[in-house]
């Protein structure tokens, strides 16, 4: 006994250097289907991480084995510390979860699923009302607390859902898709409450999404594509890597601006709906030696940094939307995983 | 010294199992299926209704055929626990069988995902099904004096704790159901493919005296009858009747000569809840 105990108490003292995240060789296999194809990962305490990829890229079934509700085939994984298959419980204990389906009890008020959610979790009683509060008031449903949830809107319905998900103090929130089928303005500010996190929380934000837009908010992305992360960095060195600025511009003559590209810079370009585009380092400093040296008339311009669109586009092959469309069939078994049946 | 005390307390701050916390989950739950009962006045209302029926339309109905004993034992007053039985038979077969819409609509994800056991939230959910069916019983149980029950309190209070019994019972093979149907839609069908033949088959609505063999032995299978018999049991205690009328009216169980007590009965229920809510906890447990 003494043994074990030792181990945990030096476990409980080396928590905070320890990665709030590590996965090694993670591998996940069903039946006929490879979703996760051996990934390597390291979150740090205190990072918001963004987790991309379109749907059955293997990022819900990684992201259930981080949370238990799924075991890997081979490889580890810890979280906050504890390793996701021995010791389950205490994984649990210490990860908020916000899944992309709604998990709310509608006929209940508000404070009620926060009340159930801390006896589940077990969360001290002499500090709950008071946390309870700070919660609530965190996503500004205070004043609402005292009503079922059925009558809230898709918005403050996530926003409980997060609030509860930080009720017991965990070290880790895996956020799945926290704002899909909200309208832009309802995520703008769900991305605005989970920043904000940092303030107030020590924690860890796991955070996945489709939305490339989003993933800006991130410290750091992973780009998980057909069950491998194809890239890992911040998302101004992933943009920094695929290099190039988008330069789109009108013309008088569009096949004549093409020509000129090609001839006096090097460059190529293609016509799309009556819009020239093509890529160049800087295309800010561009833009001068455009005007001086193509010949055509140009009634615009646009210059555009490269999006995370374009480093999906430059890791995948494809756009996340396309990936989607033929993702979405292609793998029915890791679809089945992720709902958990 | 100081310093074993201190490996002691951080060894027991992650504990694999740890009871008291089970029980807080387990209460929790428990309460929750109160807070619901309270808020759906509807449910209470709609789930009086069947087993009034039972009583005032069909017991006076067929009243007047059935007369055993020159009128000694009115059929209603024989009927009265049978279908104390049968409104704790829907309720609770209701609570148990809500797990799938608590699965629908998320909410079994958030209990799933939580550090606590299955075991802690299906018994929760059983003390919760028994104690809101044993609730809505009450309110059956306090018409008594209109078929001839006396308000005795011993007898009332021995009911209560079969009827609380047998709804843990109902409401852990409810459970044990919802974890195998897994559409909303598949769950009436179910209660009615299921839990319907329980009630015809315990001998809640007619007597189980001079029963063909075949209907005989299927009601000697259901636990449902070994709820309900105690029950009439402890009803015609409190009647002056005849024993021939009584052995019509009430003939008890026998597992072929012999005569089943009915502390014996009670044991079957009791062994009924524990291998029903196992079987729950482990189907649940194997699936979420």
């Amino acid at each position: 006994m003494g043994e074990v105990s030792t181990e945990v108490a030096e476990r409980e003292k080396a928590l905070l250097p320890v990665p709030a995240v590590q996965v090694r060789g993670l591998v996940k296999r069903y039946a006929e289907v490879e979703a996760v194809r051996g990934i390597d990962l390291d979150v740090a305490p205190g990072e918001t991480f963004g987790f991309l990829g379109p749907n059955g890229a293997g990022k819900s079934t990684t992201i259930n084995i981080l949370c238990t509700l799924a075991t890997a085939s081979s490889g580890s994984a810890r979280v906050a510390g504890f390793d996701v298959a021995t010791e389950r419980s205490a994984v649990r204990r210490h990860i908020g979860l916000v899944f992309q389906e709604p998990t709310l009890d509608t006929y209940l008020t508000g404070e009620q699923n926060l009340r159930f959610h801390g006896e589940l979790y077990g969360v001290d009683r002499s500090g709950a009302a008071a946390r309870r509060e700070e919660v609530l008031r965190m996503v500004g449903l205070w004043e609402r607390r005292g009503d079922a949830v059925q009558t809230y809107s898709g918005g403050m319905r996530r926003r409980l859902e997060i609030a509860r998900g930080l009720l017991h103090s965990p070290k880790v929130l895996f956020l799945d898709e926290p704002t899909v089928g909200l309208d832009p303005q309802t995520r703008a500010s769900i991305w605005t409450y989970i920043r904000d996190l940092h303030r107030s929380e020590e924690i860890t934000v796991f955070v996945t999404t489709h939305y490339m837009d989003e993933a800006e908010h991130c410290d750091r992305i992973a780009i998980m594509n057909e069950g491998r992360i194809v890239a890992l960095d911040t998302p101004d060195a992933l943009k920094a890597e695929v290099g190039k600025d988008r330069v789109q511009i009108t013309t008088d003559d569009d096949h004549a601006a093409i020509a000129a590209l090609g001839e006096r810079f090097g460059l190529k370009a293609a016509v799309h709906e009556g819009v020239v585009s093509f890529a160049v380092a800087d295309g800010a400093a561009f833009v001068p030696r455009l005007f001086d040296g193509l010949g055509v008339p140009i009634r615009s311009v646009t210059v555009n940094r490269p999006s995370l669109d374009d480093v999906f586009l430059a890791h995948t092959g494809t756009t996340i939307r396309d990936a989607e469309s033929s993702g979405a069939g292609m793998s029915p078994m890791a679809e089945l995983a992720r709902r958990g049946r | 010294m100081s310093e074993m005390t201190e490996v002691a307390v951080a060894a027991v701050r992650v504990p694999a199992f740890d009871l008291r916390h089970e029980a807080r989950a387990a209460f929790v739950v428990w309460q929750r299926e109160l807070i619901r009962f309270a808020k759906d006045r509807a449910r209470i209302v709609s789930s009086l209704a069947q087993p009034v029926l039972f009583l005032f339309v069909l017991g006076v109905g067929l009243a007047s055929l059935v007369d055993v004993g020159n009128g000694a034992v009115n059929f209603t007053t024989f009927l009265f626990p049978g279908v104390l039985a049968v409104s704790v038979l829907f309720t609770a077969a209701f609570s148990g069988i809500s797990m799938v819409w608590d699965r629908e609509f998320g909410f079994l994800r958030e209990m799933a995902v939580a550090p606590v056991s299955t075991t802690a939230i299906l018994t929760g959910k059983c003390f919760g099904g028994a104690t809101v069916a044993t609730l809505q019983s009450l309110i059956l149980l306090a018409l008594a004096g209109l078929v001839g029950v006396p308000y005795e309190p011993a007898m009332m209070l021995v009911l209560v704790g079969l009827l609380f019994l047998m709804a843990f019972m109902i409401t852990a093979l409810g459970l044990m159901l919802a974890a195998r149907v897994k559409q909303v839609q598949s769950a009436m069908p179910m209660v009615q493919l299921i839990i319907t033949p329980l009630m015809f088959l315990s001998g809640a609505l007619f007597p189980l005296s001079g029963l063909p063999t075949w209907l005989a032995v299927l009601t000697h299978v259901n636990p449902m009858t070994y709820a309900v018999e105690p029950m009439r049991s402890v009803v015609f205690d409190q009647l002056q009747v005849d024993p021939v009328t009584r052995a019509t009216f009430d003939p008890g169980i026998a597992w072929g000569n012999w005569q089943v007590p009915v502390g014996v009965q009670v044991l079957v229920v009791i062994a009924a809840c524990v291998a029903f809510l196992a079987i729950a906890v482990v189907r649940f447990a194997r699936t979420e």
